[in-house]
């Protein structure tokens, strides 16, 4: 009776052990569910979610402080996308909240005073220019946040639609006619 | 592919016969009857700056320009793009967004030109290619405008570029022409049979290849009989095999199976089993741009279908496709359409002002007749018609459920992109389904998400690294700020005499020190622009300081 309670305390406190461990050894650093949401969500940063970058939002997400549907340039397909990742239904973008075709802002250099607050809103340092000296967009990092617009002085930065062109251009879903109109 | 199928092929050469295909009714007699007619003088070009596969030509010119036939008004921009030359000589009209072939109907760059009637060409120069460095031969080539003819218009000098570790052991010129209506390879072998394999020479000395293949179907004797003759005078050895008429025998890997018997692995090209193909006009071009130093500056192109005059004409690049039609005598009344390309890979033209580029082999005139739109499509029933049809080995019906329900990976893991968009499985479906626009679909989808992808990646890099930045300013500001105090705090109570106070001491050396400063800047900084002063100069100073200091006393005040 006694060696058997030793032997089977013994084994729950090795295994106990090597468990305790384990956890230490292998423990994961970051929460790979965050890592999953942030690489759906669009890296705008725009902050329309309400959280200051997509890491943040993606950071609530996983906590369930924030629901899924509060992304407008991830679009209906990035909530799709979420909702299949977190094993939940899909719902329409949040309210306040609307889809807009992808743009990029523009500077009007003319009326640039060079005042440099542009450059620090911008969340991925897309902006160029220096005290009292124009400056301008890099139009191929620009993720069409919209946070240069409201602490420009001037007004000079306006959001430009990236029109389709020949090298972007998709072909379409096939659509035909059920019946021929007659 | 299975090599299930083995037959002796005219030459003696074993032939593999690839899996699937179809036999679409030819129409090729169409446009064979006339030789090939060259077209008049036009009064204006529209020369697109995108006419091959990679990065467009960037303009060289600018409008009210004058330029020259065969000068370079595109120059090449990065590794895989090709040089673009002025079709005539005339006046640059515009450079800017013209409508283009293209299925989107979507303008692109353009020079238009205006023609001054003269014609008048660039001094042209042949090159010595067997004494030429290879790399100078591709620079040639590619300053030369060469893209391959065949439809895909890759760049030649890159195809030509084997690489250090790959071994090109045989060159097949394609002149199989599988598609139904197009027979421009057919009439370039016809009449040019001896300039392709000058061509073709060039292209073997390049790749440093022994073997030359030219694979043309069956159906097309004279184009077998000219191109046999030309081969006992070519120099070099060089076999003429005719090949079974099925479409898409033309198809780069599947010629290069039916000829060598060698299947390109899932996801590469047939240089990864050493067999590098050119099309026939390729080589025709290729041996223009050598032995005369011609430019591209035109291309064979089949007008046939529901139009007066069908024939193959040689037109030159950015001849307005409404005036290349008015040149075959016009469409016939009742059309309904253009196909560029041929009805089974090509797309309806959305545009006629757009022009020929290097691409456009064929542009047929459609009617009801000929062309009845297509019936319906129903449900899928499973039937696997479109797997046993597939020249590509793949199960298209599957491809098809899942990129119509946009589940793109699952599409993507049917290796949608083996798919060469030949359009047999939609040939050959019982139930009318567009197959092939959903492979499109599904390709330039994934396409697109990847650039997208790269972009949301680039975008969080830098956001990262904006925030990693913002975090060190801040703390290399904090920094500097504790080691200033800590300095002034050492220099202040360094002052202390022995018996006083260090805190009284302190605060007087403070003082001191915003003193002394206080005088500095009151007596001024030294200006940097007189030290080195010459003597006159100097004295000029000196002359105008006793001025200044007369009228000081004078007045009283300074």
């Amino acid at each position: 009776m006694l060696s058997a309670l030793l032997i089977l305390g013994g084994i729950g406190l090795v295994l106990g052990g090597i468990l305790g461990w384990a956890a230490i050894r292998f423990r994961v650093e970051d929460d790979p569910l965050v890592e999953k949401i942030d690489a759906i969500l669009p890296q705008t940063q725009c902050g329309q979610c309400g959280f200051p970058g997509c890491k943040p939002y993606a950071e609530a997400i996983a906590k369930g402080e924030a629901d899924i549907n509060k992304c407008p340039p991830g679009g209906d397909d990035g909530i799709r996308r979420m909702a299949e990742l977190l094993g939940v239904e899909p719902k329409p973008l949040g309210e306040g909240l609307a889809h807009k075709p992808k743009s990029v802002a523009v500077i009007d250099e003319n009326t640039c005073i060079g005042c440099t607050l542009c450059i620090q809103a911008c969340p991925v340092d897309a902006i160029v220019g220096a005290a009292k000296q124009m400056h301008t967009i890099i139009e191929a990092q620009c993720t069409g946040c919209e946070l240069c617009l409201p602490p420009c002085p001037v007004d000079c930065i306006s959001m430009v639609v990236i029109r389709e062109e020949i090298d972007s251009w998709k072909w379409r879903y096939p659509v035909y006619m059920l019946k021929q109109a007659a | 592919m299975g090599a299930r199928e083995q037959r002796p092929g005219a030459g003696g050469r074993r032939l593999h016969a690839f899996n699937g295909g179809v036999h679409p009714e030819e129409h090729k007699s169409v446009s064979t009857s006339r030789p090939i007619q060259p077209l008049p003088l036009l009064p204006r070009y529209v020369v697109p700056m995108r006419q091959h596969i990679g990065n467009p030509a960037a303009p060289l010119v600018q409008v009210g320009d004058k330029v020259l036939k065969g000068q370079m008004i595109g120059l090449p921009e990065g590794a895989i793009s090709v040089a673009v030359h002025a079709p005539t000589s005339g006046t640059v009209l515009a450079v800017g967004h013209r409508p283009v072939t293209h299925p989107s109907g979507l303008p692109d760059i353009c020079v238009e030109i205006e023609a001054d009637g003269e014609d008048r060409a660039v001094a042209m120069a042949p090159v010595d290619w067997r004494a030429m460095e290879p790399g100078a031969l591709r620079a040639h080539l590619r300053d030369m405008g060469l893209a391959g003819l065949g439809g895909a218009v890759f760049p030649s000098h890159v195809k030509l570029d084997p690489g250090k570790e790959r071994k090109i052991h045989t060159l097949i010129l394609n002149g199989a022409e599988c598609e139904p209506w197009i027979t421009c390879d057919d009439l370039t072998m016809r009449h040019h049979a001896a300039e392709i394999l000058a061509g073709a020479a060039v292209m073997r000395h390049a790749l440093g290849c022994e073997t030359v293949l030219v694979g043309i179907e069956d159906n097309k004797p004279e184009a077998q009989a000219a191109m046999r003759a030309a081969a006992e005078h070519a120099g070099y050895p060089v076999e003429v095999v005719a090949v079974p008429t099925r479409y898409p025998g033309g198809g780069g890997k599947q010629l290069a199976y039916t000829l060598t018997g060698l299947a390109t692995p899932s996801g590469g090209l047939t240089t990864d089993v050493g067999v590098q193909v050119f099309n026939v006009g390729t080589a025709y071009a290729l041996h223009r741009a050598v032995a005369l130093g011609e430019p591209m500056l035109s291309r064979i192109v089949t007008v046939t279908g529901h139009v007066a005059r069908p024939g193959n004409y040689e037109v030159r690049i950015g001849t307005p496709i409404a005036d290349l039609l008015a040149q075959a005598g016009g469409e016939l009344p009742e059309a309904t359409g253009l196909i560029i390309g041929g009805p089974m890979m090509g797309f309806d033209l959305p545009e006629t002002a757009a022009p020929v580029v290097k691409a456009v082999n064929c542009v047929i005139v459609k009617d009801r007749l000929l062309f009845p739109p297509p019936p319906a499509p129903l449900p899928c029933i499973r039937c696997g018609a479109c797997a046993r049809a597939c020249p590509a080995d793949l199960q298209p019906f599957e491809m098809y459920w899942y990129a119509k329900a946009k589940d793109l990976g699952k599409a993507q893991a049917y290796s949608l992109f083996d798919c060469i968009e030949c359009g047999c499985c939609g040939y050959v479906c019982p139930s009318h389904i567009p197959l092939v626009g959903y492979y499109r679909f599904a390709k330039s989808e994934i396409w697109a998400r990847e650039q997208e992808k790269a972009a949301a990646d680039a975008a969080r890099a830098r956001h990262e690294f904006r925030d990693f930045r913002q975090e060190r300013e801040k703390r290399e500001k904090a920094e500097k700020f504790a080691a200033k105090a800590k300095e002034t705090l050492a220099a202040t109570t360094a002052t202390a005499e022995p018996g006083e106070d260090p805190e009284a001491a302190r605060k007087k050396a403070i003082l001191a020190a915003a003193m002394e400063k206080a005088r500095q800047a009151k007596e001024g900084v030294q200006p940097k622009n007189i030290d080195k002063l010459t003597a006159a100069q100097q004295k000029e100073i000196e002359e105008i300081e006793a001025r200044r200091a007369r009228a000081v006393e004078e007045k009283g005040t300074p």
